[in-house]
Order: C-alpha cells, then structure tokens, then sequence
C-alpha cells in the first residue's frame, strides 16, 4: 500500500518534530546509496549522538514532497531540533568548524 | 547535462560582482562543483549562503528533472 503525498508530509514533518536529529538520504544509515549520504552518516556517526535517518527515494514521489517543504533541491538533508541545517557541504563544514558539534550538543542536551 | 558556462553566468548575475568557479566532477555536465566569492554572503549563515545559489539555479535543479543531480558548494565572503 503506498502513501498519499499528504501522508507523506505528515510523515516528514513528524519525523522533524519527534527527532532532536534527521537525515533525509539517499538509502538508510547502514546502506547509503550516495557518497553525500554517506559522509553525512559517517559523521553522525562519529560524534555517538542519536538521530533518524529517512530513506527519501524509496518512494519517488517523497523526495519532491521534502522539497517543497524544506525548500531544499537535494539530498541528504539534516535536520537539527526541527530546523533544516543544510545538505553535505554544510555539515562538512560545520563539522569542520566546531559548529556542527554545537547546535547537535545544544539541541540533544 | 548542465552547460557550465551559463551556470556561472546564472550565478554572477544573481549575485553582481561575485567570482566563480565551476567545475565538472565527472565529465557528464551533471555532477557540478561551484565555488563562489561574493561580499553579499556576509553576515549570512551557510544555509543562506547555499539557498543564494540554490535560487540562481532554481530551474536548473529541480529534483529528478533537472539537468544539475548533484551540486557541491563552497562559498567564500573574501577572496582568502
């Protein structure tokens, strides 16, 4: 049985609220199915901090639902205490900066 | 396939006076890396920064449609 689009919204917007830490991805956290996927997994990975990883194109349709609600073209997508914090480049950086560590901190406390 | 040329003039017209660079990763026009200087990232966070560009390549991304699947950004405020 496949979702409606408006299930899917809900879906999405419950696993943002319920979760202090979400990444939407290209396959699950123990099989990523993009090297951006990946590297965002393997750095939530390493800093031991619970969080949701939703596979966002087992269904194609999800993905477009995702989009216009987090007005964000790409995959993966992380959230953070409801809040978008951006795709791999960012979370790289952040992570790279201290930052990520911060707000994952701050928002897990 | 995206035509890497009109990506950087996509981007330097949304932001007048930027630098960028754009580079193919795979030789496919599709898997894109840019790099932009620009002073009107200043005072903005990175997600800001990102969705800047995001909007100059709106119809170029859309998802599964567009000629862009991935995009990888660095965004720089100065040219250090």
């Amino acid at each position: 049985m496949s979702l409606t689009e408006q299930q899917m919204l809900a879906n999405i917007k419950d696993a943002i609220e319920k979760n202090k830490v979400v990444v939407f991805m290209k396959g699950t956290p123990s099989q990523p199915r993009c090297g951006f996927s990946a590297a965002v997994v393997e750095i939530l990975n390493g800093m031991n901090v619970p969080y949701v990883g939703v596979d966002a194109i087992e269904d194609p349709r999800f993905r477009h639902v995702l989009s216009a609600h987090s007005q964000w073209p790409t995959l993966p997508q992380v959230f953070v205490d409801g809040k978008l914090i951006g795709g791999c480049d960012i979370v790289r950086e952040m992570k790279a900066t201290g930052e990520l560590d911060r707000v994952v901190a701050a928002a897990t406390r | 396939m995206a035509d890497l040329e009109e990506v950087r003039r996509l981007i330097e017209a949304a932001l007048p006076g930027s630098l960028v660079i754009v580079a193919d990763m795979t030789g496919g026009g599709d898997h894109l890396t840019v790099t932009v200087t620009a002073s009107q990232f200043a005072g903005r966070t990175l997600i800001d920064q990102h969705r800047m560009i995001h909007a100059a390549l709106k119809q170029k991304m859309a998802p599964l449609s567009g000629e862009i699947h991935a995009l990888q950004i660095k965004t720089k405020t100065s040219g250090d």
